[in-house]
């Protein structure tokens, strides 16, 4: 399913997304993505884990650390996706030497085989990513752009004008990981970022409440990762826990 | 000489980096350009190279070292530079650009502690907070170092995430940088990471070779024939190498760590060698060549020096590698502890480990004719940081 439909359905029945960020390979993937889904995610952002991961936060490291040992690499990681079966946008976040090594057009076209609909790949910014998005127009996976509290002017009519799928705003300065005040900066950036595409906004929301703050703000939607990911790394009752968060999340954004 | 406006050097270097940065290297770039050349900025850094640092360095005629191996053998004495190493050029001409743009904190990360050294140094001297990333394996194995920092004024942090060395430090700065761009300069210690870093460095690092020029001419009337230095990330390479890129007779000679030999493990590599045996890959920032498993996956690298223990390589130093301009060659740790011995007994100067590379290379290729008659090696540090490691490897080869 293509993003765009996603965000689309969801403006009828004005609802904002809830798209869910968890680490491929921590844990039991597959069980995990079907409890977000059950819970409410309209979009799962699958992350496809990298040694060095500059973007992320110390939740995320870790959840990162313990897929890599357990062994997650890009071959695994495609073919389970394939056999997911959840009927929801499928996300890919990774970092650029992966995509690069597996070589760009095969990257993006594993990716549409396997049902991916949209790529985010936080250390490629717009000046570097004219190659995959050629690719990624070519074979109709997406792909999403970050606007930062830093990005201004310029670069933001660029990224505003590049990005497909929808927009990755990220609330505050800093790393992924999950944060109890969000509601100033969240503001600011969405009274910014003019656009006719979604707009999703991450980097720190947790609860409901937060959520909730965020799309009466105006956002179209919320990325909730470390928070996810606390459950998973916690290791008790997970597949229930992440069901009831996402529940919690989803139902405050209607 | 090959810069385009996004940082090329042919395809490598480039910025890949979180969005929330690009602003921060659009402003640093714009800060280098405009103080560069600036007068008084200009001024103000040559005093602190003189007065402060020691600068000129001499070159030294090592007439033993030249009599064994039937060379002209000359030392670029950066091992005198103040700190003990050739990098107090670049985190002086760092820090005082932050002064310029109106930062008031300095980051850094740093392997031994050399890097983190000389950044508390002109931290210190420049009256500007500095906080230093380091391994926490690193802070373990280079105790002292981490008090010199301290003394200085120096907060020195310990990575505990990844495998809590060099480049676990390296992304540890970056995550602090994202979280705090607007008032913190990240002065990046080597030629890596996103433009404009490996051209900052460079150039700040290009007095070393700039003297050479200077020096070489007036003791020999010519310049020399081939140019020696080890290389890591690259700044002492690319410090002694970039003014004589144009003079195609001068051989430039860049020498890796080979370690315990030029294979991998699944998680690691036994050596530092990303020039001679690296793929080309994206890392801190740049397109480089780099060590990287089959799906891309950083591996850790290996080292008996721990400046050169780094899985990347500056990306200048890629291209000119790849245009055949500088030769890669690599010594080992065992190469490199004979050198470190050989020149302590015959010309009382005890190498660091990294520049113990460089003359084991002398070693190595004094006999092939490769090396011509003049021949100069960049002695980018002094060893005494290194005493331990050496003690434990017990007596010379």
């Amino acid at each position: 399913m293509r993003i765009s439909e996603k965000f689309g359905e969801l403006k009828d029945k004005k609802e904002g997304a809830l798209i869910a960020y968890v680490c491929a390979g921590d844990g039991d993937t597959v069980g995990i993505v079907h409890s977000l889904v059950r819970g409410g995610a309209d979009i799962v952002e699958l992350g496809l884990p990298f040694s060095d991961p500059v973007a992320d936060g110390p939740t995320i490291q870790a959840s990162i650390q313990r897929a890599l040992d357990a062994g997650m690499n890009p071959d695994t990681y495609f073919d389970m996706v394939k056999g997911l079966g959840v009927n929801v946008p499928l996300v890919v976040m990774t970092y650029y030497n992966l995509i690069f090594k597996r070589g760009l057009e095969r990257f993006v076209t594993d990716c549409r085989d396997s049902e991916i609909t949209g790529i985010i790949v936080p250390d490629l910014p717009p000046e570097e990513s004219g190659e995959l998005a050629g690719y990624c127009e070519q074979h109709d996976v997406d792909l999403i752009f970050l606007v930062a509290p830093t990005t201004k002017g310029d670069r933001l009519e660029d990224i505003l004008k590049r990005g497909t799928g929808f927009l990755y705003l990220v609330s505050r300065l800093g790393v992924t990981g999950a944060r109890a005040d969000i509601a100033l900066s969240t503001k600011e950036v969405l009274d910014r970022v003019k656009t006719d595409k979604p707009r999703a906004v991450g980097f720190g929301i947790s609860s409901g409440e937060q959520a909730a703050e965020v799309v009466k703000s105006g956002a179209d939607g919320v990325i909730v990762g470390s928070a996810f990911v606390d459950i998973i790394a916690s290791g008790q009752d997970i597949t229930q826990r992440l069901e009831e968060l996402a529940r919690e999340i989803k139902s405050s954004l209607g | 000489m090959t810069i385009t406006k996004k940082g090329k050097f042919g395809r490598f270097g480039g910025q890949f980096v979180p969005e929330v940065l690009m602003p921060a290297l659009e402003e640093l770039e714009e800060g280098y350009e405009r103080f560069k050349n600036d007068p008084g900025f200009k001024q103000e850094l040559d005093y602190y190279l003189q007065d402060f640092a020691g600068r000129p360095s001499p070159l030294y005629h090592a007439r033993r070292l030249s009599k064994k191996y039937g060379l002209k053998v000359y030392l670029k004495r950066e091992d005198l530079v103040h700190g003990g190493a050739h990098k107090l050029n670049n985190t002086l001409g760092q820090a005082l650009l932050a002064k310029y743009m109106g930062k008031h904190r300095l980051i850094a990360e740093t392997g031994a502690g050399q890097h983190g050294t000389a950044t508390a140094m002109a931290g210190a001297n420049l009256g500007l907070a500095t906080e230093v990333y380091m391994g926490a394996k690193d802070t373990q194995r280079q105790r002292m170092n981490v008090y010199r920092m301290e003394l200085m004024g120096t907060k020195v942090i310990p990575v505990t995430s990844g495998s809590q060395t060099l480049k676990d430090a390296i992304n540890e700065a970056l995550r602090d940088w994202v979280s705090n761009v607007e008032d913190t300069h990240y002065l990046i210690g080597s030629v890596v990471g996103p433009h404009p870093y490996p051209t900052i460095v460079r150039d700040f690092q290009s007095v070393i070779g700039n003297e050479v020029r200077s020096q070489i001419v007036e003791k020999e009337g010519r310049l020399p024939d081939s140019i020696i230095a080890c290389t890591g990330g690259g700044s002492n390479a690319m410090g002694i190498f970039h003014p004589f890129v144009h003079d195609t007779d001068v051989k430039l000679f860049a020498v890796e760590a080979g370690g315990s030999g030029l294979k991998c493990t699944d998680k690691a590599a036994l050596h530092s060698a990303s020039l001679s045996v690296g793929e080309e890959g994206v890392l801190h920032g740049a397109r480089t060549r780099i060590l990287q498993d089959p799906y891309g996956q950083i591996l850790e690298s290996h080292s008996i020096s721990a400046g050169l223990d780094y899985s990347g390589v500056g990306p200048e130093l890629a291209y000119l590698a790849e245009t055949g301009r500088i030769i890669a060659k690599n010594a080992d740790d065992d190469e490199a502890l004979a050198a470190f011995h050989e020149l302590s007994r015959m010309e009382g100067i005890i190498p660091a480990l990294e520049s113990s590379h460089a003359l084991a290379y002398l070693a190595k290729a004094a006999d092939s004719g490769d090396l011509g008659e003049i021949v100069v090696i960049n002695v980018s540090g002094r060893g005494d940081k290194d005493l331990e490691t050496v003690l434990e490897k017990g007596a010379p080869l």
